[in-house]
């Protein structure tokens, strides 16, 4: 039996939602706008109509090497994102389907090295970096950022590989699949939609990491986060220009993370929440 | 039952994210540990050497640490408290039958996405600016004096930025945890005669009470260690009206190379953290026995 929903009520809670939801998108929005005007139209005061000029994208990669960064940005997520998995996977694989009494603790412990603030180890990773040569390097910062993400990827694929049924195996062991077979034709299939979202979710939040991709990096390895935090003492105009890059530099991940809603609930909730 | 072979495994699968985890939280652990008993400066490196505990006394006289504490707190207090009761809000109204809920669920995860520097650039120039921004925009509009946010009211400032990149987050999860309410449960309430508050507080909010703990918890591990935001608005000030310890931290080794006493902050960060992460744990551990 539905819910008898009267159309005035479904009216009124449709305009609050909507105008709350356009306040909180206001100012990415206002960002997108500002980036398609001149910067004379950028200070002029409030206006959300803008003339439509492309001058600020191709200003911004004529003056700064926009497209580096994002190169940067891009290699740096999807790098440190197959890393993790490259490590994580085979431990979330025997978590899952071999756990012993001490499992739930190494997830846990796992899960405890996450806690750890990032600035109670800047100086000692920061020498670590400079003594090995790694300060700005690519390669730095994607094990960097793999070791950061890897206790979220586990966790994450835990809880997929977890919800595979161990009864699937059997009855392929018993109709004498041989390992080999097992894995191919029957676990794959079955663990890549959580491979996948897992990926997804760690690339965000390797692009979006604020931190050590500012302090260890300088020009070489440098994503947009440093490169956007560079931004913060301008010459200058700079308001239309400053909205073309940010604009570039959280479009791909918007994108991503309206395709991955659901996964991102599960995966910062460590399964917590579904 | 797992054989002697498969144990051993196992075991070998799990080594690598093991031992990377370990070194990975050990080793710069105890670097910065030694280094807070250290006077270590390595642009005057005359007067190094073993110092004791006096890295944590510097630490602590200095006014700008209890300030910096202070503001941790405040900024995870505030943000939490606006988060959490904004997204119990924003999660009930999404989840009324409506047109376009699926547009209004991805305009409001959307700050979720932007990258710190980018929101708090964005905010400090387009939105707080006290001449160019948009708010400054309608004081005039209605006549009035535009607020020098980052100058007169820094923390607040922060404050609503950092709120508004993790609001979604709180909607987001409270609203996933609001949909899994069984209907027929509300239905019968509301034939018993149940009002919206007495539903709400009778049935929503133990319903909602884990995921409730979820947001808080692990909002609170990420807003202990807020940084982008400050470096590029305030940069801690004025003064170190706006400086949090990560911050104060990072400004001690980094700006001062005062590596000692960013190391016992450091320490000090992590004591606090860990404090927190005790309660985050037990938390956790006990969801993932459901």
């Amino acid at each position: 039996m539905a819910r008898s929903v009267t159309t005035r009520h479904k009216t009124i809670a449709t305009v609050a939602a909507w105008i709350v939801a356009l306040l909180i998108f206001f100012p990415i929005l206002y960002t997108i706008i500002t980036s398609f005007k001149s910067e004379q139209e950028a200070i002029q005061g409030f206006s959300i109509i803008p003339s439509g000029t492309f001058e600020s994208y191709t200003e911004v990669q004529a003056q700064s090497g926009y497209f580096k960064f994002f190169f940067n940005s891009v290699l740096l997520s999807v790098g440190s994102t197959i890393l993790a998995l490259l490590v994580a996977i085979p431990a979330a694989w025997s978590m899952a389907f071999s756990p012993t009494k001490r499992t739930k603790d190494i997830l846990m412990w796992m899960l405890s090295t996450k806690m750890m603030p990032a600035v109670a180890v800047l100086f000692p990773i920061y020498l670590i970096f400079r003594d090995t040569g790694l300060l700005d390097s690519r390669i730095g910062l994607m094990i960097m950022l793999m070791l950061i993400n890897l206790p979220i990827v586990v966790w994450m694929l835990y809880t997929y590989f977890r919800e595979i049924p161990g009864e699937i195996l059997e009855a392929a062991r018993m109709d004498g699949a041989s390992l080999w077979n097992e894995i191919v034709y029957v676990l794959t299939p079955m663990a890549v939609p959580g491979i996948a979202s897992t990926m997804l979710l760690n690339i965000i939040l390797a692009w979006n990491e604020a931190f050590w991709t500012i302090r260890l990096t300088t020009t070489e390895a440098a994503p947009l986060t440093a490169f956007i935090s560079s931004f913060s003492s301008p010459q200058g105009l700079f308001w239309a220009k400053l909205s073309a890059a940010s604009t570039l530099a959280i479009a791909p991940i918007l994108i991503m993370g309206w395709f991955s809603q659901k996964q991102l609930v599960r995966g910062l909730t460590f399964g917590a929440v579904k | 039952m797992a054989t002697q072979q498969t144990r051993s495994l196992a075991r070998f699968m799990m080594a690598p994210s093991v031992v990377l985890l370990f070194v990975w939280m050990i080793v710069p652990l105890v670097i910065t540990i030694w280094f807070s008993f250290q006077q270590y400066n390595p642009l005057n490196p005359i007067r190094d050497g073993f110092v004791g505990f006096s890295n944590y006394a510097l630490f602590y006289s200095n006014p700008a640490f209890l300030q910096s504490i202070l503001n941790t707190l405040t900024l995870v207090v505030s943000v939490l408290l606006i988060t959490v009761i904004g997204g119990i809000l924003l999660a009930l109204l999404i989840d009324q039958p409506m047109w376009g809920q699926g547009i209004v669920r991805i305009l409001v995860i959307s700050p979720f996405f932007v990258m710190p520097p980018v929101a708090a650039l964005v905010w400090k120039n387009m939105i707080m600016h006290p001449q160019y921004g948009v708010f400054a925009d309608i004081a005039r509009f209605f006549g009035a004096q535009p607020i020098d946010w980052f100058g007169q009211h820094p923390m607040l400032a922060i404050i609503i930025i950092v709120a508004w990149q993790w609001l979604p987050f709180a909607t987001l999860i409270l609203l996933t945890a609001l949909q899994s309410l069984d209907g027929e449960q509300k239905e019968a309430a509301e034939m018993d005669g149940a009002g919206f508050i007495s539903r709400f507080i009778y049935l929503t909010l133990p319903h909602m009470s884990r995921a409730i703990t979820v947001v808080i918890l692990i909002q609170t591990i990420f807003l202990l260690s807020v940084y982008a935001e400050i470096l590029v608005t305030t940069n801690g000030g004025p003064g170190y009206a706006s400086t949090n310890l990560p911050f104060l931290v990072y400004q001690k080794a980094l700006l001062e190379f005062k590596i000692g006493q960013a190391s016992a902050g450091g320490v000090i960060a992590v004591i606090l953290a860990n404090i927190v992460a005790f309660f985050a744990m037990r938390a956790v551990g006990k969801n993932l026995d459901k």
